[in-house]
């Protein structure tokens, strides 16, 4: 980002950014939740719900985008989703006696092509997509912003 | 299908070959991404949509932060002459490349073979043993999650790495010492 883009773009890109943001945000939280059911997953569910805040950022300016979600937060969902992932792998090891065992899928019992018919994979891709939704954001948020604030810092 | 994804990566190598040669940084980018985006067509004519939408979607957001990157620098290449010697190294070497290339492929099973014992069984029981309908997702969770996990710690710990790198707020210790001096 450069001085004069700080603020964002022009009026009619924020209103469209203003439209389709949330559509995005739902197209990506689909892709994720339904990995098991349809093509998707974490990962591309994850990059598109990042695309979001990066569609956000360009736009409007780092200052909407402090509001919606500040780097703090993107550290903390990030170290979450892995947590969750390497956790509910673990947890087979208690319950079936091994590492990254279906332990759900025996416990609720499962229907084919219904929404909780995987058990677990619905969680991992969950964990996946909240992690690589934090991390993208957060080294697109470091890549763009830290070096304007560094300079603002050394002119001070 | 075959000489369709043929022709997909012949413009896939022209796109590559105008990246390398482009005079601006910002010409190399759009060619980049269109060798992205041929390569999620040819993802789709696979039949493989999982990855294809793995990578249009990386490339829209890599296309996206280059461009934003490299904007604002203008950066141009100079324009000088090519030297004969590596030139004509590059032209020999491509043409080993494609003599190997073309002795190495008669051997290879034919496209679309079912060699993997292992990929049999994932099709035939990975609905009954996985309960997901989506076969890659159940292979990449469930079967192969060791691989999964070895990916997602790769991308942790590159993220970590940049984030401490960095950082806008010094070291707590750091700053002590600092002071005492």
């Amino acid at each position: 980002m450069n001085e004069q883009n700080e603020q964002g773009m022009s009026e009619i890109v924020k209103m469209v950014c203003r439209i389709i943001e949330g559509f995005i945000f739902l197209f990506g939280l689909y892709i994720v939740m339904f990995g098991h059911l349809t093509p998707g997953g974490g990962f591309a569910g994850g990059v598109i719900l990042a695309g979001v805040f990066v569609l956000i950022l360009l736009s409007f300016g780092k200052e909407r985008l402090n509001n919606v979600i500040s780097d703090k937060a993107g550290s903390f969902l990030e170290s979450f989703g892995a947590l969750v992932f390497i956790l509910g792998a673990a947890a087979g090891m208690l319950i079936m006696n091994s590492f990254f065992a279906n332990y759900t899928n025996r416990l609720i019992g499962s229907m084919p092509f219904r929404f909780l018919s995987s058990g677990n994979i619905l969680i991992y891709n969950i964990a996946i997509g909240i992690k690589v939704m934090a991390e993208l954001f957060v080294v697109i948020y470091f890549l763009s912003v830290t070096h304007i604030l560094l300079k603002k810092r050394r002119e001070k | 299908m075959e000489t369709f994804i043929g022709v997909m990566i012949f413009f896939m190598i022209i796109g590559a070959l105008v990246a390398l040669e482009a005079r601006d940084l910002l010409s190399s980018i759009i060619s980049i991404a269109t060798v992205g985006f041929l390569l999620t067509i040819s993802f789709l004519y696979l039949r493989a949509p999982d990855i294809s939408i793995v990578q249009g979607v990386v490339d829209i957001l890599t296309l996206v932060i280059l461009i934003r990157a490299t904007i604002s620098r203008d950066v141009h290449f100079f324009e000088d002459e090519r030297e004969f010697f590596p030139f004509a190294a590059i032209i020999v070497m491509i043409a080993l490349f494609f003599v190997f290339l073309f002795e190495t492929v008669k051997f290879l099973p034919a496209f679309g073979t079912n060699l993997s014992k292992v990929a049999t069984y994932y099709l035939g029981q990975g609905l009954k043993a996985a309960g997901a309908p989506n076969i890659v997702s159940a292979v990449i969770l469930d079967f192969r999650g060791y691989d999964t996990l070895g990916e997602a710690m790769v991308l942790f710990t590159a993220i970590l790495g940049a984030t401490v790198v960095l950082r806008l707020t010094p070291k707590k210790g750091k700053k002590k010492d600092e002071a005492k001096k």
